[in-house]
């Protein structure tokens, strides 16, 4: 069982208010990812689940019994740190059984489990080598075997792929998820990479300036945020935010469209504009327009979508995708 | 950018390293070789400098003068002891400054390196006066109270310096781990901290050793080192430059021994955090 709830947690350093009263359900064997900018207190808030850091006030409920009073050792979860944290003076092995040992199981079992736990991450050739004999990639893995192994009511991820290259980001972030499904653990995520955050979640959780915004799927923050932060913080390139008339036709202060949901056309369209900038991917092309009576869009087109800058073009929003918002940020 | 040595320029450094290593070697070897010679032979001039009549008269008569053993004892005593000491205060106290400092931190750290920046004669009478009260002259007690308070601030540095390299993620990976503070102390810290705390402890020994102000100062017998030992060689009786470097070998041979066996310790405790 792996059952989080928080009730109104809050943190602040001095004066300062890192977390105003979070309150939050992770359902048991769900993968939930905190996601916002740097600096909004996603870290903290797992750091406060953890153990590690003392909330200021309000409950942290795990399979219902709160457990802000009790030291990080004792609450039954394991984390995979940025740094990856491994102990440079042990094995492998003995970094992944570091907290079989600590809960006093026998050497036998502590083996039988460690090296199931590394046939599970490839890492069993690699088993009596030091942390510093070892790539990246694999340290992670063992930063990752180390949280496993005991198997914990919930895994605490704290950014564990900023500091791999992209490529083997992307393939981390897949052996992850499925290690997760496949286990079936409670895990929370943190990363401030929204494409993990879509990739990987079942639920998204968007902080910003210490306040959850919106708890949702990928998909319900993607075609319904709930305010302009989550409108602009989920989806790349960002979503387009209009103001003015255009807005006020629609009976809105503020009308958000995104890139994909905006037709491009070199001859005809509700709104002419230059290209700025144009970039080709391949699959796609990003344009960056001066609309005109309108300001900057960013437009996605075919990946042959052949404008250059300097170019003029025609563009036609999606009507049903246009995300409408009040005068205080709010959706319509 | 990498730079490739020519061979000249390997060449060149290797015989500068060796001509500047033999040139701080020397007064060493110099003071062994004296030891050696007859009163006679140390004063000659051109001094000899392998080719003399080998004896080891001084060292009988060195012995037979002093009680060699008795200072040795108390050298071991006074800088094995005030080298604990200062490590069972120094040990809690940067961990603490380095694992929750505070804005003060920094400041206290500068007071207590700006206590080394006193001369100790500055000190000596009030010192003196306050020994003489308390019964502290001459006493091993007074010597390794003294030599602990005045190693105190580098040991505390070292130690400082050392613990701030340990990452905090790996004490908070350990906490993680079902560990309570004191098996993470015995399973983690003290592991990644032993080089540093050897290193701290083989210099505190080494300065503790080799202090003579103040052992020269408060002790006269009963408590008195080794480098009371080796005065007592020089001056009163005018100079016996060949007896003064027996006494003087055998008070620096235990240490020497011991740096000798230790230098790659001490060499990478002295570098420490210089290079990453």
């Amino acid at each position: 069982m792996g059952q989080i709830t928080l009730q109104g947690v809050q943190k602040s350093f001095g004066p300062v208010h890192i977390i105003k009263g979070a309150d939050l359900e992770i359902a048991d064997g769900s993968f939930v990812v905190f996601v916002g900018p740097s600096g909004c207190g996603k870290t903290t808030l797992l750091r406060l689940i953890a153990g590690l850091e003392d909330v200021s006030g309000g409950k942290i409920l795990i399979d219902g019994k709160n457990v802000v009073d009790t030291p990080p050792a004792k609450r039954g979860l394991s984390m995979v740190f940025q740094s990856y944290a491994l102990y440079p003076h042990m094995s492998v092995r003995g970094n992944i059984g570091f907290g079989l040992k600590m809960a006093g199981l026998a050497k036998d079992e502590i083996n039988r489990k460690v090296e199931a736990a590394a046939a599970t991450l490839n890492l069993t050739p690699y088993l009596d080598r030091k942390p510093r004999e070892l790539s990246g990639g694999q340290r992670q893995r063992v930063a990752i075997g180390r949280a496993i192994v005991r198997e914990p009511k919930a895994f605490l991820f704290d950014e564990p792929l900023s500091n791999l290259d992209a490529a083997l980001r992307v393939q981390m972030r897949i052996e992850v998820t499925r290690l997760q499904k496949q286990l079936g653990t409670t895990a929370i995520y943190v990363t401030h990479d929204q494409v993990e955050a879509m990739t990987m979640a079942d639920k998204i959780v968007v902080l910003n300036r210490g306040n959850i915004e919106q708890v949702g799927s990928p998909l319900e923050l993607y075609s319904r945020p709930r305010n302009l932060f989550v409108a602009g913080f989920i989806g790349s390139p960002k979503m387009n935010f209009i103001k003015g008339q255009n807005a006020a036709q629609l009976g809105a202060h503020t009308i958000g469209i995104r890139p994909e949901h905006v037709l491009l056309s070199m001859e005809s369209g509700d709104w002419k504009g230059r290209v700025v900038v144009a970039e080709h991917l391949g699959s796609d092309t990003f344009l960056h327009i001066d609309a005109e009576g309108i300001g900057m869009v960013t437009a996605r087109g075919s990946g042959d979508f052949a404008a250059k800058a300097g170019d003029t073009v025609y563009l036609t929003p999606d009507r049903s995708r246009i995300h409408k918002f009040n005068e205080g940020g709010l959706a319509i | 950018m990498a730079r490739r040595a020519t061979t000249q320029q390997v060449v060149v450094s290797t015989i500068g390293a060796w001509f500047f290593g033999f040139l701080i070697f020397f007064p060493i070897l110099w003071m062994v070789l004296a030891s050696f010679k007859t009163e006679l032979e140390a004063f000659a001039i051109p001094p000899s400098f392998l080719f003399f009549h080998w004896t080891t008269e001084n060292y009988a008569t060195v012995q037979e003068r002093s009680d060699y053993l008795h200072h040795a004892m108390n050298s071991i005593i006074i800088a094995g002891g005030s080298t604990l000491i200062a490590l069972l205060i120094a040990v809690p106290a940067a961990w603490s400054m380095a694992f929750s400092p505070t804005k003060r931190t920094k400041d206290i750290l500068l007071w207590m390196l700006s206590t080394k920046m006193m001369p100790p004669v500055g000190v000596l009478v009030p010192i003196y006066l306050i020994y003489k009260s308390f019964g502290l002259l001459d006493s091993r007690i007074g010597l390794v109270f003294i030599l602990c308070l005045g190693n105190l601030p580098i040991v505390i540095w070292m130690l400082f310096t050392y613990f701030k390299e340990i990452p905090r993620d790996i004490l908070e990976a350990a906490r993680m781990d079902g560990a309570t503070i004191g098996r993470e102390l015995v399973y983690v810290l003290t592991p990644m901290a032993i080089p540093g705390l050897a290193s701290t402890m083989l210099l505190n020994l080494i300065l503790a050793w080799n202090e003579a102000f103040w052992t020269l100062n408060l002790s006269t017998s009963n408590a008195a080192p080794l480098t009371t030992f080796i005065a007592s060689y020089s001056s009163p009786e005018g100079l016996f430059w060949a007896k003064l470097s027996a006494a003087s070998t055998l008070a620096i041979a235990p240490i020497l021994v011991l740096g000798w066996f230790s230098q790659k310790q001490l060499v990478r405790g002295l570098t420490f955090g210089a290079v990453k």
